[in-house]
């Protein structure tokens, strides 16, 4: 009863924010959104950023249920339905991402769920390569970043539909590399009241595969939680809590270098920014209250066909079809 | 209790310190919109205006604004959509400061390799936040 009561609630709350996204968009008026390079909407200036703000509101409480990042939501969406150039949302993302990521971090660490040892390696490859992409993403022309962010959301779509999740992956034998950083820990698993020992393998390809997802990450300004998690736990066999927790952690530093070239380069407008900072932070505190109460699984598919709805809108956009 | 012992002093110190900082970095951001929305310090670009620049791209926006990139948002601090840049930019800076204090821990536990991991970032990370990497125009 309680449950079904609480899916309701966010589906209501998602109806919401999906309506607001599709007023937003309608309020502008499409040929607005084309070409034009200085845009105008009938709308007063403070109408934007309020609307902004309710929006942001409404993706940190569904970001929360569908257990994504508020960056993979933010941008698209906020790129796709608002007046705003793709360059000041990205940064904005970036920032929604890391704020959103500086506030999970202590937490994480405290409880030993993030892991130092775990990210320090990966952090410095990722956000090495996250300064190399906001430098790409700024440098393309628009519709290249757009079109390339739209597949990298129908992408992501894959990877959610697909991606299977292990607990507690077996590795059978940690590999030469994390055995000589002693990358290896030990967390108190308070569901079962057992301490986990845990060990990686596949050390070199995982921060291999980090080059990539910290270049993607600097170019789009999405965080990259929907990657790191899969890399963390199926590639190098860290347990799901493990990956969860120290990818978010990850993202405060992954995000901070690719930030720096955004807010270095004027790409950050205070008046985007901090709206969607402080909506995002907000919506997500209500959304860890009312996580308790919904269908998980549920809200996911919701999500999802909100990603996949935003990211065909974001390729059509960059390839001029749906402008 | 017993969670506590899986996390090592390091990671207790940059944790604690990361707290700290987040929280005086999102007081500090919401202090300043709050300024500048109130219009008590006049902004560089009027807030009326804003609807004429955020649909331009960033490179056509800092020309037609008259705004320098970089850390020059520092001498224009008066004005009040500058001086959001104070929270944004301690937010971005939190981190590097995390690195810096444990990075002489690892070195007192005689953890070599993550120290100069933890230095080496610490160098990335100010490189990004010089303001010496400028992009080429679209």
């Amino acid at each position: 009863m309680v449950c079904a009561k609480g899916a309701r609630f966010a589906v209501f709350v998602i109806l919401i924010a999906v309506a607001l996204i599709c007023l937003s968009g309608f309020a502008l008026g499409a040929e607005e959104v084309a070409a034009s390079a200085v845009q105008k909407s009938s709308l007063p200036w403070w109408a934007w950023p309020l609307i902004l703000f309710v929006v942001t509101f409404l993706l940190g409480i569904v970001a929360v249920l569908g257990g994504v990042g508020g960056g993979v939501l933010f941008v698209p969406i906020i790129g796709g339905f608002f007046p705003f150039h793709l360059d000041f949302v990205r940064g904005a993302g970036l920032m929604v991402a890391l704020a959103g990521a500086l506030a999970a971090g202590p937490g994480l660490l405290k409880k030993g769920l993030a892991d130092l040892r775990l990210a320090f390696p990966v952090a410095l490859i990722a956000s090495s390569c996250a300064i190399v992409g906001a430098m790409i993403g700024l440098a393309l022309p628009t519709n290249v970043v757009q079109t390339a962010l739209g597949a990298t959301i129908l992408g992501i779509v894959a990877i959610m539909f697909m991606a299977k999740k292990s607990d507690y992956p077996e590795v059978p034998k940690a590999d030469a590399l994390s055995t000589a950083l002693r990358i290896n820990g030990i967390y108190y698993e308070a569901t079962t009241g057992q301490t986990i020992n845990w060990k990686i393998h596949r050390t070199p390809q995982g921060l291999a595969t980090f080059i990539v997802i910290g270049v993607m990450a600097g170019m789009f300004g999405l965080g990259a939680g929907w990657a790191n998690v899969p890399v963390l736990n199926l590639m190098m066999g860290a347990p799901l809590k493990v990956s969860v927790a120290t990818s978010k952690f990850l993202l405060s530093i992954t995000d901070t270098s690719a930030a720096w070239i955004y807010i270095n380069n004027g790409a950050v407008l205070p008046m985007i920014a901090v709206p969607s900072v402080i909506g995002v932070m907000l919506g997500s505190i209500v959304g860890v209250r009312i996580l308790t109460r919904t269908k998980p699984s549920a809200v996911r598919h919701i999500v999802i066909t909100m990603l996949l709805f935003a990211g065909a809108r974001a390729l059509l956009k960059g390839l001029g079809i749906w402008t | 209790m017993q969670q506590n012992q899986t996390a090592t002093k390091e990671q207790l110190t940059y944790a604690a310190l990361l707290n700290k900082g987040m929280k005086l970095g999102l007081l500090m951001l919401v202090v300043s919109f709050l300024l500048y929305m109130s219009g008590v310090l006049v902004p560089h670009v009027p807030v009326d205006k804003l609807p004429e620049y955020w649909g331009l791209s960033v490179h056509k926006f800092l020309e037609v604004s008259n705004i320098h990139p970089g850390w020059t948002w520092v001498g224009m601090i008066s004005k009040g959509d500058f001086l959001n840049f104070v929270g944004i930019s301690f937010l971005a800076g939190v981190t590097i400061l995390c690195y810096v204090r444990i990075i002489p821990i690892l070195f007192g536990k005689g953890d070599k390799v993550f120290a100069v991991i933890g230095i080496l970032e610490v160098l990335v990370l100010a490189l990004a936040a010089s303001g010496l990497l400028k992009t080429g125009g679209h």
